[in-house]
C-alpha cells in the first residue's frame, strides 16, 4: 500500500500547500498521492492537570496521558494504534480530531498545523479530518432521525451540499455503508448495534473527508457482527482512498485493518512498523509481550506457545517511571532504563542489517523475538476454509454490501 | 419495559446479565419483527422517544387521572364563574360559620362568606402562583444551571457555592423575612419569593443532567463536524437534558401550591382581600371544633391539587425515563 | 457427574411478549473439568449460568422447565434455604465486573473475612488470617498490608484476584465464571487466566467458563458447548472444534475473526443478526443466516445429532458442514 515516494514527493508537498491554504474551498486529496504524508504527528503531549481547591484552583500535578508521540500517516494508508487501557490512545484519536487541544506539540494536516487552528480555519479542517466512536449506543442523538443525524454535517457545512440534495445525499451514504436509504426517518433506537455504527460511519463519511479517525470501532459489537463492520471499513477505504488511523486494543483486528502498527505504552509509542514487522519481527519487550498474551484460537498451540507473562500492572500516568516506562515490568530491565529515556528509532543493533526487524523500536536492549508462530510453522485445518469452494451465497467477497439482509434489518412493516 | 430489557449492555453481576444477554432482543426486535411490537405504527410512521413516553402516559391510569384533575383546576382557575357565579368576598356575618345548605354546598366561613365561592376562586390563586413560579424557576435555573454545566469554568464553581447558600435558607423562615415587609395583595410577591428560592433546585438538576448529556458521544461527535456551542446546546443537549428538568419542574408546581398556602397561612404570602386557600385554612383554624367544614373543603382542595401535580410529575418521570422505574 | 443441566427452559415475561432465552439446554461438567460456554449476546449462556447458579431475576424471569442436578440433586426442587447453602459452599460465580461485585465500603479483608466467619462460624481473627492466606494465594503483592485496603484502591486486574479469592474461599466444587477477563487488558487477562487454571487444577473443581472469546476457549478449556438463540448448538471436545467445525454457526464464528499470525484478506462474515428472542425463527433459529439452509431447516428443528463421541451438532447438514472444508 505505500507507494514509491521518491521523486514526487516534493512536488505533492507543494501542491498540498498551495491546498491547505484554500482549505475552505473544495477537498484536495487528489493532489496527494498515496504514500505521501497527509498527517504529520509532531512531539504531541497532553497533560491533564490535577487540581485541589474549591473555588480557587491550585494545580497539584499532572495526568500524563500522552506525552511525546510522533508519526506520519501516509495518503491512503491504514494506521493502526493499539495499546491497553490508559496508554494514551484514544487522547490522540481526540485530539486528532480537535475534541482535545494538545498540550504542547504540532499535528500537521497537509504540512500545515492544524492545533492552533480556531473558527472557520478549524471548521475547514474538520471537514477532512472526521472520527467514528466506539459505542454506537451513545454515539447516536436519541431524539433525532437517522436523516438528521447523518444530514447534520450539512447543516454544519452548507456548502458541501445545497438544501434540495441533502436528503439524496444522505440516502446515497445510507446505501453506502449498506442500509436501506428508506430508513431515513427512523431513529436510532430501531437499529441494532451493528446497524448504528453503520449510521455512525455514514455520517462521518457524509464531508468527503480525507482522513477517518476511528476509536474502537467494533469492539462493542458482537462477535459475527464485528466482521461485518471491518469489512465494510475495508471496502469504504479502497472506494474513498480514505487514510485511517485505527485505534484498537485488539491486536488481532488490528493487523487484519492496519498497513503499518504503532504500539502504544503509557504515553508514549514503544515501537511502529509496518504489519509484518511489528507482528511477525517485534523488538521491544512490550510489544513482545502485548503479542504473546494475545490467546489464539488454535488449541494445539497451548502448549508450544511461548507466553510472556508480566507482572504488575500499569504505572499510573500521573507518575511515570523515569527513564523508560516500562522499565517497572520489563524483565531486561537494568540500571541504564531508569536513567536514560530510549528514543524511538531503528535500534543500533539493526541499523546495519535492513531487514524487517529494522524498524523504530524504544527500547535499550531491543532484540528480535518470534512470539507469534508464522504461518508455515502452523497451517493447521481450522474453521477455515481453504479458497473460495464454500464460499456460500450471500457471505464474503462482496466490495460493497448492497442490501445485506442483516443490515437491512427488514424494518419495513 | 422491565429492567432486564431495557439496559442495552450496561453489566452488573447479579441481576443484569442477563439483560446484557437479552439486549439484543431489545435491539434487534425491530428488524427481526415486521410490524411488532416495537415496530413501526399502522401507518409505517417512525416513532421518536417524545412519542414513546407520550404513548406510556396515555396508558397510565396515574397520568390520566392527574391530567383530568389538573384540566379541571386551570378550567376553573380561568373561568370560576362557570360553576361558582357567587361573589368570594361578599360577607355576611348572619351566616357565619354556618353548614351547607341550599346553594351553599359547603356553608360559610367565620365571616360569613360562602366557603364553595370561596374555594372555587382560590383555584386561580393557587393555580397561579404554582404556574408561574414553576415556570420562572425552570427558566431561570436551567439557563443558569445548564450554561454552568456546559461551561463549566469559574462560574461552575460559583454557582455551585451559590447554590449552597439558597439550599442553606429554611424555605419558611426565609419567607416570614421577606414577605413581611411587603404589602401588595397580588400574587406576584410570593411568586418572585418562591422563584428566588427555588431556581437553584433546577439549575443544580439542569447542570446535572447538561454534564451527563455533553459527554455522549454524539455531541462530540457535533463538535468534531465543527458545530458551533449553540447548535450543540439547542439540537443536541437540551433535547436530551430536559427531561429531569420537566419531572422536577412538575413535582415542584405541587409544592409550590402547598408554599404559597403555607405562607398565606403564617400571614406572609398572599394577603386579604385576595382569595386563597392558605388565608381561608387560617382563618377556619381557631374553629376547627365547631366548624370544621370551613377548614376541610380548602385544605382537601389544596391536597388534591398538590396531590395531582405530583403524581403527574411522577408519571412524567416514568414515561421519560423508563430505567428509573 | 458433578454438574448436569437437563432441557433447561428459561422465559422472561416482557410487555412486549415472552422472550425464550433457554430453550432446552443440556450440559454437564465432570469435577476437574473446564467447560467453555461460547455465544454471542442474546444466546442465553448467562441466563444458563444465573439458572445454575441461582440468582436469576424472577420475575421476570422463569425456569420453565428441565432440571439442574448439582451432585445427584436436582437444584430446582430444593428449598431456598438448601439452595442458598449450596450457592455460598459448593458453587461460586466470579463476574466480568470485580468493582461493582464487590462492596465498595467494606475492606476487601471484612468481605474475604465474611466468607469465614457466616459459612465456617470463625473468629474474627483467624477469618483474617485466612484472608490473608488466601490473598497471598492469588498473588496480590503485600496481601498483609493490603488487606485492609477498600477494592477502588485495587487495579482492575487485582480486583479480578479478590473476587476469585472470593470464590475459592470455601474452595467450591463448581466455579461459574463468566466472561471474567473481558473487561481486563492482554496482558492482565493472560494473568488472572493462569491463575485461574491453575487453582482449578489444585482444588480440582469444574468451571464453567462463560465466554465469547474463541482464543481464551483454545487457551483453557476441555470442551466446549456453542450457545445460539437459547440453544446448543454445538458440543465438542476443544481440539475437534476448531479443527472441523460440524454446525454452520461455530465455523463462521472461526472464520470471521481476524487472525494475529496471519493477514487475512476479506473477512468472513456470518449475514444477519443474532435474532430476537421474542421471534425466534421456526425451524433451525440460525437458519435465515445460514449458506448452507435448506427447507428442511426452515421447518423442522433440528436435534443434537451424535457426531462422534463426545461430539454433537444441532445441524441438518452437519456431515456436509464437516466435509466441506
Amino acid at each position: 500500500m505505500r507507494a514509491d515516494h521518491s521523486g514526487g514527493r516534493k512536488h505533492a508537498r507543494e501542491e498540498g500547500e498551495a491546498a491547505a491554504t484554500q482549505l475552505a474551498t473544495a477537498r484536495a486529496g487528489t493532489a496527494y498521492a498515496n504514500g505521501d504524508p497527509i498527517l504529520e504527528v509532531r512531539d504531541l503531549v497532553k497533560h491533564y492537570p490535577l487540581t485541589q481547591g474549591v473555588l480557587f484552583k491550585k494545580q497539584v500535578g499532572a495526568v500524563k496521558a500522552v506525552d511525546g508521540v510522533s508519526f506520519d500517516l501516509s495518503a491512503g494508508e491504514t494506521l493502526g494504534i493499539v495499546g491497553e487501557s490508559g496508554c494514551g490512545k484514544s487522547t490522540v484519536a481526540r485530539m486528532l480530531v480537535h475534541l482535545e487541544r494538545p498540550t504542547a506539540g504540532a499535528i500537521r494536516y497537509k504540512g500545515e498545523d492544524i492545533t492552533r487552528l480556531s473558527g472557520r480555519a478549524l471548521k475547514a479542517v474538520r471537514r477532512n479530518i472526521q472520527m467514528v466512536f466506539q459505542d454506537p449506543y451513545t454515539s447516536l442523538n436519541p431524539r433525532m432521525t437517522v436523516g438528521d443525524i447523518i444530514g447534520e454535517p450539512y447543516e454544519i457545512h452548507p456548502e458541501v451540499a445545497p438544501k434540495g440534495e441533502r436528503r439524496r445525499k444522505v440516502q446515497d451514504l445510507l446505501d453506502v455503508v449498506g442500509l436501506n436509504p428508506e430508513y431515513i426517518n427512523r431513529y436510532p433506537h430501531q437499529f441494532s448495534g451493528g446497524q448504528r455504527q453503520r449510521i455512525g460511519i455514514a455520517r462521518g463519511l457524509a464531508l468527503n473527508p480525507e482522513i477517518i479517525v476511528a476509536d474502537e470501532p467494533v469492539s462493542a459489537l458482537d462477535v459475527s457482527v464485528q466482521a461485518q463492520v471491518i469489512n465494510l471499513l475495508d471496502s469504504l477505504q479502497s472506494e474513498f482512498g480514505l487514510s485511517f488511523v485505527f485505534i484498537a486494543h485488539d491486536l488481532s483486528i488490528v493487523r487484519h485493518i492496519s498497513d503499518r502498527v504503532g504500539v502504544m505504552y503509557l504515553g508514549r509509542i514503544v515501537e511502529i512498523g509496518t504489519d509484518e514487522q511489528i507482528y511477525e519481527h517485534p523488538t521491544h519487550p512490550y510489544t513482545q509481550a502485548l503479542l504473546s498474551a494475545v490467546p489464539v484460537p488454535d488449541p494445539m498451540a497451548r502448549e508450544s506457545r511461548e507466553r510472556i507473562i508480566l507482572h504488575g500492572d500499569v504505572p499510573s500516568p500521573a507518575n511515570p517511571p523515569s527513564g523508560c516506562r516500562f522499565r517497572t515490568r520489563c524483565w531486561k530491565a537494568q540500571e541504564r532504563c531508569a536513567l536514560e529515556v530510549p528514543l524511538l528509532a531503528v535500534p543500533a543493533a539493526f541499523r546495519l542489517a535492513p531487514g524487517p526487524a529494522s524498524h523504530d523500536s524504544a527500547c535499550h536492549f531491543a532484540e528480535e523475538k518470534h512470539v507469534v508462530a508464522s504461518r508455515e510453522e502452523r497451517d493447521t485445518p481450522r474453521g477455515e476454509g481453504r479458497g473460495p469452494e464454500i464460499e456460500a451465497p450471500g457471505t464474503a467477497v462482496r466490495k460493497r454490501p448492497p442490501h445485506d439482509p442483516e443490515a437491512q434489518g427488514d424494518i419495513q412493516p | 419495559m422491565p429492567e432486564p430489557l431495557s439496559s442495552d449492555g450496561a453489566i452488573s453481576p447479579a441481576g443484569a446479565g442477563g439483560a446484557m444477554d437479552l439486549a439484543m432482543a431489545e435491539g434487534a426486535s425491530l428488524e427481526k419483527a415486521p410490524g411488532g411490537p416495537q415496530g413501526t405504527g399502522p401507518a409505517g410512521r417512525p416513532r421518536s422517544l417524545w412519542s414513546d413516553a407520550w404513548r406510556d402516559l396515555r396508558r397510565n391510569p396515574v397520568f390520566i387521572i392527574s391530567g383530568l384533575i389538573i384540566v379541571f383546576l386551570v378550567v376553573i382557575s380561568l373561568w370560576p364563574s362557570l360553576i361558582a357565579s357567587g361573589d368570594p368576598l361578599q360577607a355576611d356575618l348572619d351566616d357565619a360559620q354556618k353548614g351547607s345548605g341550599p346553594g351553599h354546598p359547603f356553608g360559610y366561613d367565620p365571616q360569613g362568606r360562602d366557603v364553595y365561592t370561596r374555594v372555587v376562586h382560590g383555584t386561580r390563586t393557587s393555580v397561579t402562583v404554582g404556574v408561574c413560579a414553576t415556570l420562572g424557576v425552570a427558566l431561570l435555573g436551567s439557563v443558569l444551571g445548564g450554561l454552568a454545566g456546559f461551561f463549566g469554568g469559574w462560574w461552575d464553581s460559583v454557582l455551585s457555592r451559590i447554590t449552597d447558600v439558597f439550599f442553606g435558607i429554611p424555605v419558611v423562615l426565609g419567607g416570614l423575612v421577606f414577605l413581611s415587609v411587603v404589602t401588595s395583595s397580588t400574587v406576584w410577591p410570593v411568586v418572585g419569593f418562591i422563584v428566588l428560592l427555588g431556581w437553584p433546585q433546577i439549575a443544580r438538576i439542569a447542570r446535572g443532567s447538561v454534564i451527563t448529556a455533553k459527554q455522549n458521544d454524539y455531541v462530540q461527535a457535533a463538535r468534531a463536524l465543527g458545530a458551533s456551542n449553540s447548535r450543540m446546546m439547542l439540537r443536541h443537549i437540551t433535547p436530551n437534558a430536559v427531561a429531569p428538568v420537566i419531572v422536577v419542574a412538575t413535582i415542584a408546581l405541587g409544592t409550590y401550591i402547598a408554599l404559597e398556602a403555607t405562607l398565606s397561612y403564617l400571614g406572609v404570602g398572599l394577603k386579604p382581600p385576595a382569595v386563597s386557600w392558605g388565608i381561608d385554612i387560617s382563618d377556619a383554624s381557631p374553629y376547627i371544633r365547631n366548624a370544621p367544614h370551613m377548614l376541610l373543603w380548602p385544605a382537601g382542595a389544596l391536597a388534591v391539587t398538590v396531590l395531582a401535580f405530583i403524581m403527574l410529575g411522577d408519571a412524567v418521570r416514568d414515561a421519560l425515563d423508563p430505567k428509573l422505574r | 457427574m458433578l454438574l448436569e443441566v437437563r432441557d433447561l427452559h428459561v422465559e422472561f415475561h416482557t410487555r412486549e411478549g415472552v422472550a425464550k432465552a433457554v430453550n432446552g439446554v443440556n450440559y454437564s461438567v465432570a469435577e476437574g473439568e473446564t467447560l467453555a460456554v461460547l455465544g454471542e449476546s442474546g444466546s442465553g449462556k448467562s441466563v444458563t449460568a444465573q439458572a445454575v447458579m441461582g440468582i436469576l431475576d424472577m420475575p421476570p424471569g422463569k425456569i420453565s422447565g428441565g432440571e439442574i442436578l448439582f451432585k445427584d440433586r436436582d437444584l430446582l426442587k430444593l428449598k431456598p434455604e438448601e439452595r442458598r447453602r449450596v450457592r455460598g459452599q459448593e458453587m461460586a460465580m466470579i463476574f466480568q465486573d470485580a468493582l461493582s461485585s464487590l462492596n465498595p465500603v467494606m475492606t476487601v479483608g471484612e468481605q474475604l473475612g465474611e466468607m469465614f466467619t457466616v459459612h465456617r462460624g470463625m473468629s474474627r481473627k483467624d477469618a483474617r488470617t485466612r484472608s490473608v492466606e488466601l490473598m497471598d494465594r492469588v498473588r496480590i503483592p503485600a496481601a498483609k498490608e493490603r488487606v485492609g485496603n477498600y477494592p477502588h484502591q485495587f487495579s482492575g486486574g487485582m480486583r479480578q484476584r479478590i473476587m476469585i479469592a472470593m470464590a475459592m474461599a470455601l474452595e467450591p466444587s463448581l466455579i461459574i465464571a463468566d466472561e471474567p477477563t473481558t473487561a481486563l487488558d492482554v496482558t492482565v487477562q493472560a494473568q488472572v487466566m493462569d491463575l485461574l487454571a491453575e487453582l482449578q487444577r489444585e482444588l480440582n473443581m469444574g468451571l464453567i467458563l462463560i465466554t465469547h472469546d474463541l482464543g481464551v476457549v483454545a487457551d483453557v478449556a476441555d470442551k466446549i458447548a456453542v450457545m445460539y438463540a437459547g440453544r446448543i448448538v454445538e458440543t465438542s471436545p476443544v481440539h475437534d472444534i476448531y479443527q472441523a467445525p460440524a454446525h454452520p454457526y461455530t465455523k463462521g464464528l472461526l472464520r470471521s475473526i481476524p487472525r494475529l499470525d496471519r493477514k487475512g484478506r476479506e473477512l468472513y462474515a456470518i449475514r444477519g443478526l443474532p435474532p430476537n428472542l421474542l421471534h425466534i425463527p421456526p425451524g433451525c433459529a440460525f437458519h435465515p443466516r445460514c449458506p448452507m439452509a435448506q427447507d428442511v431447516c426452515r421447518t423442522d428443528v433440528p436435534p443434537l445429532y451424535r457426531v462422534s463421541d463426545g461430539r454433537r451438532s444441532a445441524c441438518h447438514f452437519w456431515k456436509e458442514t464437516l466435509d466441506a472444508r
